[in-house]
C-alpha cells in the first residue's frame, strides 16, 4: 500500500476509535436516563424516586388482576419473582395483557408504594409459535404436572 | 389458506388495518426504489441521445 | 492470489466494466427478488400461521425484520464504501455510495413504520423512547444527513468524501442498534435471527421469513445496480464508451426525411 493511502487509513481508524470512545462515554453517562427502569425489588427497597415518572416492569402475578365493575379501573401486581409491586391503571389495557405476561408500566409511585400508571405496555419475547403448538405445549406441561402430582 | 373466508383474510381478526397498511407501504417503497431509477435512466438516455444526434451531424460533416 | 485480488479491485474501479457486468446480473437479481417477494408475501399473509399471543398482527414481522436487517446491512456497505472512497479515491465506490443511501433510508423508514403499526396492537403504543427504537431513528437521520451532504456539494468527489466521513463516524450506531436489546431493558424483543442458535419459531413461520429476507437482499442489489447505472451514465456521459453505447441502441427513431436531405 502506498504510504499516503496507509496514512489515510490510519486517520480513519483513529476517527472511528475516537467516536466509539465518545459514544461509549456518553451512553455510560446517560445509562440511568436511558433506562429509567426499576424492578419490583428496587421499588420495594425504596430506590425509585417518588417525584418523577418511572418505568417499572415484570410479570403480571397470576390471580392478582382486580377490575372495577363500573369503570375501566384495574389493579394488578407485577413480580420479578423476588418482590411484588401493585400497579393501578384506568385506561384500556393492550391486547397482550394477561396474567403471566411481561409488562412495562409508565407512571408515578404514590406514598403507599403503589404505581399509578399513565401507560401500560405489553412486552413479548422473540419466541413466536402458532396457537395449536402453544396449546399442545400447555397440554403437555399439564400432563407432566399431573404425572408428578400423582405418581 | 389459513383463513376461512376472504372477509376473514381482509379483517385478520381486527388486525387487518395494521397488517395491510404495513404491506401497502412496503409495496410502495419497493416499487419506488425500482421504478424511479428506471425512469430516470430512461430519461437520461433519451436526453443524451438527442444531444449526441444534434452534435454528431456537424461533426461527421467536418470529418468527411 | 494477491494479483487476482488486485486485478479484481482495479476492474471494480472501471465504470464501463461495472456497467457491462451489472447489465448481465440484473435479470437474475430481478427474477430472484420478484419470485421471493411475491411467494414470500403471499405465504406470509395467507398461509403462515398466526402467533398464539399476537394473532395476525404477527404477520408484520415478515416485512419488519427483513427491512430492519437490510437497513443495517446497507449502512455497513455504505461505511465500507466510504473507507475505500477515502483511502483509494475510487470513482465506482463513490457512485455505489450515492446509490446505496436512499435505499437504506427507505428501508429504515419501512422498519420504523411497520414497527409502529405492529406496536399498536401488541405493545399498546406506537412509539416509546427505548434504546432500540431511538437508535433506529438515529440511523434514519444518519441516512438523511448522508443524502443531504451528497446532494449539497456540487463536485461529486468532494460530496462523496464528505458523506463518506459521516457514514464512517455513524457506523458506531450499528452495534448500538444490535446490542440495545441486550444492554438495556427495552420494550423491544430480542433478535429474531441469530446466527449461532436455531430459530425461535417453527419452520412454517420461519421459512416464509427466510424467503422474504432473500427477496429483500436481491431487491436491494437490484435497486442498487439500477441507481448506480444511472449515476455511471451521468458521470461518464462525455466518454467514448457511453457515446458508443447510446449510438448502438437508439431509443428515439431517427427521422427518415433528415437522412434523405443529407
Amino acid at each position: 500500500m502506498k504510504p499516503q493511502r496507509k496514512q489515510r487509513l490510519i486517520w480513519i481508524g483513529a476517527l472511528v476509535i475516537a467516536v466509539a470512545f465518545a459514544a461509549g462515554l456518553t451512553l455510560y453517562a446517560l445509562r440511568a436516563n436511558i433506562n429509567l427502569f426499576y424492578t419490583p425489588t428496587q421499588i420495594a427497597a425504596g430506590e425509585a424516586p417518588l417525584d418523577r415518572e418511572i418505568r417499572a416492569g415484570g410479570m403480571v402475578v397470576d390471580g392478582s388482576v382486580k377490575r372495577a365493575d363500573d369503570r375501566l379501573y384495574v389493579e394488578f401486581a407485577v413480580t420479578d419473582y423476588q418482590e411484588n409491586v401493585v400497579i393501578s391503571y384506568d385506561k384500556i389495557l393492550p391486547d397482550l395483557f394477561r396474567e403471566g405476561q411481561g409488562i412495562v408500566a409508565i407512571g408515578r409511585l404514590n406514598e403507599e408504594g403503589k404505581l399509578v400508571a399513565s401507560q401500560v405496555l405489553a412486552k413479548h419475547d422473540e419466541n413466536y409459535m402458532p396457537p395449536e403448538v402453544a396449546d399442545a405445549l400447555a397440554a403437555a406441561e399439564q400432563a407432566k404436572q399431573a404425572a408428578t402430582a400423582n405418581p | 389458506m389459513y383463513f376461512a373466508s376472504f372477509a376473514d383474510f381482509l379483517s385478520m381478526q381486527g388486525h387487518g388495518i395494521y397488517v395491510w397498511a404495513s404491506y401497502a407501504l412496503g409495496l410502495v417503497l419497493i416499487l419506488a426504489n425500482l421504478l424511479v431509477p428506471i425512469w430516470r435512466t430512461r430519461r437520461l438516455r433519451q436526453r443524451l441521445q438527442r444531444r449526441l444526434q444534434s452534435t454528431a451531424a456537424p461533426a461527421k460533416e467536418l470529418n468527411s | 492470489m494477491k494479483d487476482t485480488l488486485l486485478r479484481w479491485f482495479h476492474k471494480w474501479g472501471s465504470p464501463k466494466w461495472f456497467y457491462d457486468l451489472s447489465g448481465r446480473w440484473m435479470p437474475w437479481l430481478a427474477g430472484l427478488s420478484l419470485i421471493c417477494l411475491l411467494v414470500g408475501s403471499i405465504w406470509a399473509l395467507a398461509f403462515a400461521p398466526m402467533d398464539y399471543q399476537q394473532g395476525n398482527s404477527f404477520r408484520i414481522i415478515y416485512l419488519h425484520v427483513p427491512a430492519a436487517i437490510l437497513a443495517q446491512s446497507a449502512y455497513m456497505l455504505l461505511a465500507i464504501l466510504g473507507v475505500i472512497t477515502l483511502v483509494w479515491r475510487m470513482k465506482m465506490t463513490e457512485i455505489l455510495a450515492t446509490a446505496c443511501a436512499p435505499i437504506g433510508a427507505s428501508m429504515t423508514f419501512l422498519a420504523l413504520v411497520t414497527g409502529s403499526l405492529w406496536g399498536v396492537p401488541t405493545w399498546g403504543t406506537w412509539w416509546i423512547w427505548d434504546a432500540r427504537l431511538t437508535s433506529m431513528l438515529v440511523l434514519l437521520f444518519l441516512y438523511l444527513g448522508i443524502m443531504a451532504l451528497q446532494d449539497a456539494i456540487r463536485d461529486p468527489s468532494s460530496a462523496a468524501r464528505a458523506s463518506a466521513i459521516l457514514a464512517i463516524v455513524g457506523v458506531i450506531n450499528i452495534p448500538i442498534i444490535k446490542y440495545s436489546v441486550e444492554w438495556w431493558y427495552t420494550l423491544h424483543q430480542p433478535a429474531t435471527f441469530k446466527l449461532t442458535e436455531k430459530p425461535a419459531m417453527p419452520m412454517e413461520m420461519w421459512l416464509p421469513l427466510l424467503m422474504m429476507l432473500i427477496g429483500f437482499y436481491a431487491f436491494f442489489a437490484w435497486s442498487l445496480l439500477l441507481r448506480a447505472r444511472h449515476q455511471v451514465l451521468i458521470r461518464e456521459q462525455k466518454t467514448r464508451w457511453v457515446t458508443q453505447l447510446l449510438d448502438a441502441k437508439p431509443a428515439t427513431k431517427s427521422d427518415p426525411s433528415e437522412s434523405a436531405k443529407s
